[in-house]
């Protein structure tokens, strides 16, 4: 091992300790806001999209996704595809039942 | 016969055939867990009335606590394996120790939760909320548990391989890794929704 990568998985580690003490942060900003009765839309909104950042910070750093081979993301492309169907799914059966009315 | 491409990649993938397995697998449980996020979005949209978890007893200090040791164990893990890429066995070993304890951590504070529930006489016949509830912090408690095993033979039994063929070993932590960031990342998404929202 080089000293250059011994150098490179310092600053990884910093990464992770920076990641870690914003998820904390974001997590407890999740618990807060839970608590302003806001109207359910709002919250639902705000809830899964400060989820959908911490998930991403987890992904990109810690499953370091943000330097990975371009097959792994072509997998990811192919399971959010399937992903954005499968939470389709409860919407097309409202619609569904709608039009049997 | 030598397992192929355990450490060098493989010409046409660019990977080494673990660290693509696992992505496979982790697609898989994204569909897994999917489908029944999906299934929760269809019962509680069709429902006239949903429960807020707090109003079923559901503990939201105790879920963030929960929520902070997962993240937690998530960074040890990952030190673990920075420390295997510097050499450091004495450090991968603590980090690796110290995963395994926040995984199971997490798990007794599950097991408090569930025997609350229970001695309201909550469980998962009760109302669709908690068969929702019970189904899906169920299935993640369970991959926990499985990351903690698989964890746990590394840090004892399996650890022999850091010896033999460090390298090769320091991919299992990669891959072991990967599947424990996971388990975190569903928790994410599962904290607001049942208990928060």
């Amino acid at each position: 091992m080089s000293a250059h990568d011994a150098e490179s998985i310092r600053k990884e580690t910093k990464a992770y300790i920076t990641v870690f003490i914003s998820l904390a942060v974001l997590t407890v900003l999740t618990v807060g806001v839970s608590y302003f009765h806001m109207p359910v839309r709002l919250a639902i909104l705000v809830a899964l999209a400060i989820a959908t950042f911490k998930g991403s910070l987890v992904a990109a750093v810690f499953m370091h996704l943000r330097a990975e081979r371009r097959l792994i993301y072509w997998v990811l492309v192919l399971t959010v595809i399937f992903f954005i169907f499968l939470m389709a799914i409860p919407s097309i059966s409202q619609w569904d039942q709608r039009m049997l009315r | 016969m030598e397992i192929p491409y355990t450490t060098e990649a493989r010409p046409d993938t660019g990977l080494f055939n673990a660290k693509l397995g696992i992505w496979l697998f982790l697609a898989s449980e994204v569909m897994l867990f999917g489908s029944l996020f999906s299934a929760y979005i269809l019962l509680r949209t069709g429902a006239p009335v949903w429960p807020h978890g707090r109003t079923q007893g559901l503990s939201i200090p105790l879920a963030t606590v929960n929520t902070m040791v997962l993240i937690a164990s998530s960074v040890t893990m990952v030190l673990s394996w920075a420390s295997l890429r510097l050499k450091d066995f004495a450090k991968y070993r603590l980090y690796l120790g110290l995963t395994i304890l926040a995984g199971l951590c997490f798990m007794v504070i599950k097991g408090f939760e569930y025997s609350a529930k229970f001695e309201h006489h909550h469980f998962p016949s009760t109302s669709t909320f908690f068969a929702v509830y019970f189904t899906l912090t169920g299935l993640h408690g369970l991959h926990v548990l499985g990351g903690m095993i698989i964890n746990g033979y590394f840090w004892g039994p399996g650890a022999k391989m850091w010896k033999s063929d460090p390298e090769r070993f320091t991919n299992r932590i990669e891959v072991a890794g990967l599947y424990w960031h996971f388990v975190d990342l569903v928790w994410i998404f599962l904290f607001p929704t049942l208990y928060l929202l």
